[in-house]
Formats: C-alpha cells, sequence, structure tokens
C-alpha cells in the first residue's frame, strides 16, 4: 500500500481542540439527558447501539461455539434457539436499524443541509428513549428466559405452539419500531424544511439522499409490523384467531404482514451505509461521485421498489404460484438500483486519485462483499433456486455478506469518517488498517464456508447437523474469532483516541460538504452563520478555492 | 442569524398564504357529508345486484357502492376540512403516496388470495 | 430581520433576534416552523394510515372468506347507535374545522367554544361506543372472552335481530367464524376508540391553553395540526361503519 495520503491536519504543537463546542457546552448529567441538540443525542445512541452489538455479538460467539460439534453440545437445542433469536432480534432492531440513521445520521445530516438542528429536536430525544425502553425490554426477556421463534416470529409457531417470552419481544420491538418511525420522520421534515439557502436537492450530498430514502421506507413500513405485533400479542393473549388456522385464521396472513415491513427494514438497513459509502469513496479519490443523479434516483427508487417486493421471504409458505411469480420478477427489478450505485462507485474510483485510509479500506471491503451478498440475493430472489436454498445456511451467507460485509462495514467506515469532526480527534491510522483488515479476513472466513454449507443442504437454525458439515462449521467458527478481534480493536483505539488521538481540525479529509466546512467537533448550533451553499456537490475546485483563498489571507495576515 | 435570503425563500413562503377556509365552505362539507351517510345507510337496505364479469368472477355492487361514497366522504374531509386543496404540493405528494403504499399491502396481499384458488400451472 | 456576528473563535456572539416567544430557535422564521411541524404531522399521519392498513388487510381476507357469517355477525351491531356515532364524528369534525377557523380569525371565545364542542361530541361517541360494547358483551359476543355462537347457530334465539334480518342458523364451522368478526370489531374500533381517547385528552389540554389565550395569537399551529389529527380518525371511521355495519343490512 503507498504511504500517499490525503490527511491534512493542523500543527500539532499548536493545535487545540475548540473550547467551545457541544460536548463541553453545558455539564451534568441532565443536560446530556434533556438535550435537544442532534449531536448529543447522536452520542447518546453511539454509545446504547455500541452496548448492544456487543450483546448481540456475543449471542453470535455462542452460535458459533455451539455449531463447532454436529450434536448439540454446549446447550439444548431450545437454548440455542433462544440465542440465534436474540442475535437476531438484537442486531436487527436494536443495531443494524439505528445504526447509521440514529447515530452518524443524526449526527452529520443537519450539517449536511445547513441547519442548527433537525426540525423536531424533542421528538429526536423521545426516539432514543424508546430505543432505550426497548432495549431494556429486551434485555427483560433475555433475563427472564428468552424467546425461541426465531426474529422472525414465524407463525403458528410464534402464536400456537410456543411458550417462551414472543409477547414482551413483541411489545419491545413495537416499542423500537417507534423510535425509527420518528427518527426517520424527523429526516424527512428536515431534509425537506431546512436546507440552507441554495441547498438544492441536487447539490445535497449523497448521504442524505440515502438517509431520505431510509426514512421513507421507516416511516411507511414500521407502522405495518406495529400492528402485526399488536395482533400476534392479542392472539396470543386471547386467542381470537387471526393466524390459526383452526380458527379459520391464516399463518400467511402474518407473514404477509411481518415481510411487508421486514423486507423495507433491510433497504432501511442498508440505504444509510451506502450513503457513507458515497461520501468515502469520493473523498478518498478525491473526485465528485459519477453519476450523481443516477445515484440519487437509486436510492429513492430502491425504497419505492423496495415495497413490492416482500413476498419472496414467502416462497416456500404456501402462497399462490402466481403470486410468486410477480413477487419474483418485481425482484429481480429492485436489484437494479443497487448495481446501479457499485458502478457508479466504480466509476468515480477510475481515474481518481485513491488512498486507503481506514474509510476507505472498509469502502472497498463494502464494494466487494456487498455486491457478492447483492447477486446471491438475486438467485434467492428466482422461486426455482429459492426452493432449494431457502432455509438453509445459504440464506444466513447472504444476508450476512449485505449486513455484516456490507452494512457493519459501511457503518463502521463512516464512524471513522467522521469521527474527527464528532470529536475532534483523529483516531490512529495504523492500528484502524490492521482492524480493518483482519475483519475482511475473518469476516471471509467466517460466512463464505456459509454459501457451501447451504448448497450442500445444511438447514438453518439448527443446533445439531450431519457430521459432513462440520469441517466448514469448524473452519466457520474459527472465522468469527478473527472478526471478533476485528471488532473489539476498534472500540479500544477510538476510546484511546479520544485522550490522545491527533487534534483534528475542521477537514483532515479535505472533503467537501458543509459539516468539514466547520469547526471540529461543532458547535452546538452548528454553524455561527447559517452558511450560503453556492457550488454543486463534490466540488474539489471549490475547495482549492477555499484553501488558497485562507491561505492568501493568512500570508497577509 | 442569516442574511434574509429572499430569493431562496421567497417560493416556499408566498406559494402558500395561509388561505384561511371560511365557515360557509366548512358547513356545506358537513351537509354533504351527512347526506353522504345518510345515503350509504339507505344503500345497505337494498340489493343492489351484482355483475358477472367471468366465470367465478362476480362483483357485488353494495360493497363498491358502500366504499365509493366512503372514499368521496373522506375526499372531502382531507380536501376541505385538512386543507390540502390548499396546500403545498408536497402536501399533497405526501398524501397520495401514503394512499399508494395504502393500496400496494392491501392490493398486492390480496393477489396471493385471489389466485390460491387458480391451482396449478 | 435577525442579525449576529461571528467572532473569531467561531463562536456566536449571544444575540437577541427578535422572534416570537413561539419560535424555536433553530427555526428562521414562524412560517418555516408551522411549515415543517404541518408536514411532520401529515408524515405522522401517514404512519397511521399504515398502522390501520394492517388490520384493513386482515378484515378484506376474513370478510371474503367467511362472507355469510360477516354477514350475520353486522346484523348483531345497532345500526342506530352506528349512524348516531358516524354523525357525531361528522359533525365534531366541523366543530374542529370550526376551532381552527377561531383560531386564525383570533377569536379566541369561538376557539373555545368550538373546541368545547368537539370534546363534548367525542366523549358521545365514547359513550355510544361503551354502550355498544356493553350489548355486546351482555350478548356474548366478546370473543376469547365472553363468547357463544348461540346467535349464529340459531338466529332465532335473538329475537330482536332476528324479527329485522330473518337470518339462517350457520353451520357450526361458520357460525365461529363470527367470532373472527367480531374480534375485528373489538380490534378495529377498539384502536379507533384508543385513537380518540388520546385525542380527547390532547383536547383537554388545549382547552385550557386555548382560554388562556395561547392559540389566538398567531400561534396557530398546534390547533392547525391537532385538527390534521382529529380529521384522520374521523376518515377511519367513515370507512369502519360501512365496513363493519353494513356489510349487508338487506
Amino acid at each position: 500500500m503507498s504511504a500517499a495520503t490525503i490527511v491534512s491536519l493542523p500543527d500539532q504543537s499548536t493545535a487545540r481542540i475548540p473550547k467551545m463546542n457541544f460536548l463541553t457546552k453545558e455539564n451534568g448529567l441532565l443536560s446530556w439527558l434533556l438535550t435537544g441538540d442532534h449531536k448529543r443525542i447522536a452520542t447518546l445512541y453511539l454509545i446504547s447501539i455500541t452496548f448492544f452489538f456487543f450483546i448481540g455479538g456475543a449471542l453470535a460467539g455462542l452460535i458459533r461455539l455451539e455449531l463447532l460439534t454436529p450434536q448439540t453440545s454446549l446447550m439444548a437445542a431450545d437454548t440455542y434457539n433462544k440465542v440465534f433469536t436474540m442475535h437476531g432480534v438484537i442486531m436487527v432492531f436494536l443495531f443494524l436499524v439505528p445504526s447509521v440513521p440514529a447515530t452518524i445520521g443524526n449526527f452529520v445530516i443537519p450539517l449536511m443541509v445547513g441547519a442548527r438542528d433537525l426540525a423536531l429536536p424533542k421528538i429526536n430525544l423521545l426516539s432514543w428513549y424508546l430505543y432505550i425502553i426497548a432495549g431494556f425490554m429486551v434485555i427483560y426477556t433475555m433475563a427472564a428466559g428468552g424467546v425461541d421463534t426465531g426474529w422472525t416470529f414465524t407463525s403458528p409457531l410464534s402464536t400456537h405452539y410456543l411458550n417462551t417470552h414472543v409477547i414482551s419481544t413483541g411489545l419491545a420491538i413495537f416499542v423500537a419500531g417507534f423510535s425509527s418511525i420518528f427518527t426517520g420522520l424527523n429526516f424527512i421534515v428536515t431534509i425537506h424544511k431546512m436546507r440552507a439557502p441554495g441547498m438544492t436537492w441536487f447539490r445535497l450530498p449523497l448521504f442524505v439522499w440515502s438517509n431520505y430514502a431510509a426514512s421513507i421506507l421507516m416511516v411507511l413500513g414500521t407502522p405495518v409490523l406495529a400492528i402485526t405485533l399488536v395482533l400476534v400479542v392479542l392472539e396470543r393473549t386471547v386467542h381470537i384467531g387471526v393466524f390459526d388456522p383452526a380458527y379459520g385464521g391464516d399463518p400467511i396472513l402474518f407473514q404477509h404482514l411481518f415481510w411487508f415491513y421486514s423486507h423495507p427494514a433491510v433497504y432501511i438497513m442498508i440505504l444509510p451505509g451506502m450513503g457513507v459509502i458515497s461520501e468515502v469513496v469520493s473523498t478518498f479519490s478525491r473526485k465528485r461521485v459519477f453519476g450523481y443523479t443516477a445515484v440519487a434516483f437509486s436510492s429513492v427508487a430502491i425504497a419505492v421498489f423496495g415495497f413490492f417486493v416482500w413476498a419472496h421471504h414467502m416462497f416456500i409458505m404456501g402462497i399462490s404460484n402466481y403470486a410468486a411469480l410477480v413477487f419474483s420478477l418485481l425482484t429481480m427489478l429492485v436489484a437494479v438500483p443497487s448495481a446501479i450505485k457499485i458502478f457508479n462507485w466504480a466509476f468515480t474510483l477510475y481515474k481518481g486519485s485513491i488512498t486507503f485510509e481506514t474509510p476507505m479500506l472498509y469502502a472497498f471491503g463494502f464494494m466487494g462483499l456487498f455486491t457478492i451478498g447483492g447477486m446471491t440475493g438475486v438467485f434467492l430472489g428466482t422461486t426455482g433456486t429459492d426452493i432449494h436454498l431457502t432455509e438453509t445456511y445459504f440464506i444466513v451467507a447472504h444476508f450476512h455478506f449485505v449486513m455484516v460485509g456490507g452494512m457493519l462495514m459501511a457503518f463502521l467506515s463512516g464512524i471513522h469518517f467522521w469521527w474527527p469532526k464528532w470529536t475532534g480527534r483523529m483516531y490512529p491510522e495504523k492500528i484502524s488498517q490492521f482492524a480493518a483488515v483482519v475483519t475482511f479476513i475473518g469476516f471471509n472466513f467466517t460466512f463464505f464456508p456459509q454459501f457451501i454449507l447451504g448448497t450442500l443442504g445444511m438447514p438453518r437454525r439448527y443446533a445439531a447437523y450431519p457430521p459432513e458439515f462440520q469441517a466448514l462449521n469448524v473452519f466457520s467458527t474459527a472465522g468469527a474469532t478473527i472478526l471478533g478481534v476485528g471488532y473489539l480493536l476498534p472500540i479500544l483505539y477510538l476510546t484511546w483516541s479520544l485522550k490522545y488521538g491527533a487534534v483534528a481540525g475542521n477537514n483532515p479529509w479535505q472533503a467537501t460538504g458543509l459539516e468539514w466546512q466547520t469547526q471540529s467537533p461543532p458547535l452546538t448550533e452548528n454553524f455561527p452563520v447559517i452558511p450560503i451553499m453556492d457550488h454543486e456537490a463534490y466540488d474539489y475546485e471549490w475547495l482549492e478555492k477555499q484553501n488558497l483563498a485562507r491561505l492568501r489571507q493568512e500570508e497577509v495576515v | 442569524m442569516s442574511e434574509h435570503n429572499g430569493q431562496f425563500e421567497q417560493k416556499d413562503e408566498h406559494q402558500q398564504e395561509h388561505h384561511i377556509v371560511s365557515p360557509v365552505v366548512y358547513g356545506s362539507i358537513l351537509l354533504a357529508l351527512l347526506v353522504g351517510t345518510g345515503l350509504t345507510v339507505w344503500a345497505s337496505y337494498i340489493d343492489l345486484g351484482e355483475w358477472h364479469i367471468a366465470a367465478g368472477l362476480t362483483l357485488f355492487w353494495n360493497p363498491v357502492v358502500a366504499l365509493a361514497i366512503a372514499c368521496t366522504k373522506m375526499t372531502l374531509v382531507v380536501l376541505f376540512f385538512m386543507h390540502v386543496k390548499y396546500s403545498t404540493k408536497l402536501t399533497k405528494l405526501t398524501v397520495a403516496s401514503g394512499f399508494f403504499v395504502f393500496l400496494v399491502l392491501i392490493g398486492m396481499t390480496m393477489s396471493d388470495y385471489f389466485t390460491r384458488a387458480w391451482g396449478r400451472w | 430581520m435577525s442579525k449576529s456576528t461571528a467572532t473569531a473563535n467561531g463562536a456566536a456572539a449571544e444575540v437577541h433576534h427578535e422572534h416570537p416567544p413561539y419560535q424555536r430557535h433553530h427555526f428562521e422564521s414562524v412560517e418555516q416552523q408551522a411549515d415543517t411541524t404541518n408536514f411532520a404531522m401529515w408524515l405522522f399521519l401517514l404512519t397511521e394510515i399504515m398502522f390501520f392498513g394492517g388490520l384493513f388487510t386482515a378484515y378484506l381476507i376474513m370478510r371474503n372468506w367467511y362472507y355469510p357469517a360477516f354477514v350475520e355477525a353486522s346484523h348483531q351491531l345497532n345500526i342506530g347507535w352506528g349512524t348516531a356515532n358516524t354523525g357525531v364524528l361528522i359533525v365534531s369534525s366541523f366543530t374542529m374545522a370550526m376551532g381552527v377557523w377561531s383560531a386564525e380569525m383570533r377569536k379566541k371565545g369561538m376557539l373555545v367554544l368550538f373546541l368545547s364542542l368537539t370534546w363534548i361530541l367525542g366523549m358521545a361517541f365514547l359513550g355510544i361506543k361503551s354502550i355498544e360494547y356493553h350489548e355486546k358483551w351482555e350478548k356474548h359476543h366478546v370473543p376469547g372472552l365472553h363468547w357463544s355462537d348461540a346467535s349464529f347457530l340459531n338466529p332465532a334465539s335473538d329475537p330482536e335481530v332476528y324479527k329485522e334480518y330473518h337470518d339462517k342458523p350457520l353451520a357450526p364451522d361458520m357460525a365461529e367464524k363470527a367470532g373472527m368478526y367480531f374480534f375485528l370489531y373489538f380490534a378495529m374500533t377498539g384502536m379507533h376508540a384508543l385513537h380518540m381517547i388520546i385525542g380527547i385528552s390532547l383536547l383537554t389540554f388545549m382547552i385550557f391553553r386555548a382560554r388562556a389565550g395561547a392559540y389566538t395569537t398567531g400561534h396557530v399551529t398546534y390547533v392547525e395540526n391537532f385538527g390534521l389529527y382529529w380529521h384522520f380518525v374521523d376518515i377511519i371511521w367513515i370507512f369502519l361503519f360501512p365496513l363493519l355495519y353494513l356489510i349487508s343490512r338487506h
């Protein structure tokens, strides 16, 4: 790897973190717990999400440990079911869904659009409290004995056959859903109504477009999940029978309602990550994103088409052949906008001045792994192959490639990219690059064998499996250990950097974007004067001119 | 804070000069809604027949009429009581997209149920 | 309108910019605040459309599958009360719209009057609903809690409904599907009633604030946005009424 870097830090002997910033503005617990400042709320979210990520990660560790042997060795099959269910519930609802929007999005979107805060600060705070309440309810569920239905709560298993804590989990996710709805609502309103003068839609950073599209999905999709969970809770308490064939109900109805949200949910999870990648790829290629309009519209297209394809999760469940046909065809369509983005990032890289700082390493990881994950999604979207591959480890590998190889990498990319803006300090580059590479290697060792396991026929959600699958499972678990190291390292060095990291200055990456034109960490009110946007997005010439002008000013002085 | 950049804010603010809807309009809509209610109750007592579109595909007029009246009432409430007629394009688009996704939920779910009886290929 | 000076280290000098006390600091103008909160309320209503959407989907499927049971079960609902409730809500929407008008015209007395009328009508709706629910309980038509198929296995056992509709006795497997109807009835009207209760609670708060003059100084957004919510709850009922009460009365 070349030693070239675009990092441009102020003189470390004289540079200081600005005394007045959003972290120092007020002190005391209450100033944090009752804050309206989007940056503080983002920080609260970052801490809480990291906490739940590690719980989910520990559960993943337990899964992989159990799967070292073909028999149930570490835990009973029932316990194993609880472990993977809680892993899924926590990772999907308490980590992936809020990951980029509630942390990076909350922090950076008002800065990017040139506003002083999100449109509805109190709703933003409420969103965090709902998240915390949901988190407590999930912890209660785990302590009380857990739930073993799988995160998808498939009926009639969840409604009639299991005696575990479905109700408390359902209610927890109901609350988490509203947390998500309020975040999305806030973003849509902010992006429409709070843009600075001159900030037209097509001058917005693509990160904003992606979060906008994800927010549409949050607002329109999540309420359906909410009502579905209400129905499940009613079914379990009052036994009304809407999902029970014995009473004339239909378990498939549950699945239609559940997946109507949960398919858009996967786009809620990935779109913000794609937004991060747009920012990072542009910055570290020193080049505007190729085909800005195409990328912007592809985000919206993913959001719209994402509503039409949910039953591809139900091909084998008993929907009619004709419905399966229609949904399969539409699934082919929804893959196109995602592919458009990958092409556009590739063309952004082409003839760019590429450097390999940590955010860019994660971004490369994303592009490769998400492409594989996405393509395997197309295999699964064709009904014929899905019949063989569904409910096997192929599915598990597919969604881990897009969510962990894709989304989690994008999240880490974004955290590293905006870390200097958030904290005023740089993270240590060498160890973070090392961690990124370790993560990439660990990830591939963990999840690539699972594609093979799936095609060979190993079912998912099984604690015990035929002995011929053991070798690949051991390989996968070994990879998971490496992956775990890759995820632990950032916690350590990022915490270290809070005290000992280099002072970052306003724009260590020499990135375009309004957030980089103000101090690090930003003021509570973001900008001393609301900026006027007079240049296009990713305008590196404008940045050059700014820097030259500043240099000349300093010379004069 | 900011120099009031007139040329950028002009469009948004003056487009919708806060139109105050008159009580006369409200009164007429109230009347229309009450008439609609009476109409729909009356229609439910009459057998409006059916339309045999094709073999095994019949459309009964009673629910169609009831839903049509309900949709009309809803439209009146949305346009006049909720001021959408006098609102920005954004508001109108927002309302429309809400209905659209609602219809997708119901329509595409029903497409599974309606085609189950069609049998194998 | 408002000014601030940027000092050398980037911090804004604390400037008092002239804006009405009800304008939050992150907004540039009252118009922006009003516009923004109005849009936010519409987005919230979209979530409500989708929330009820799940129930409507379940209803449509079950009604299609068990039409005879749904017809006979719907005969058990008193059309007088249902129509009255529909009228009550429609008038309450009118009074709410008039309330918004009063706030816009800065007529405090009229605002309080119309909000109070809306409140009374809302309570009337809930009152009628509780009469209806009570009647359902008495007749053992509460599935899961207090249920009996008798009225559908043998409709003649329920004289006041029978003399109007002369329903045929249903086979046991269809008769029990009336339970499905009533579950959806309670779920949908119950969810609707919950929204009414929330609305009435907010209205109570608003009436007190209105009396203090909070909404007649030009700051109408609270009343206006609440009005949107109230009209939405009315629209839900506009659909619930024909779907639940008017399935087939001929």
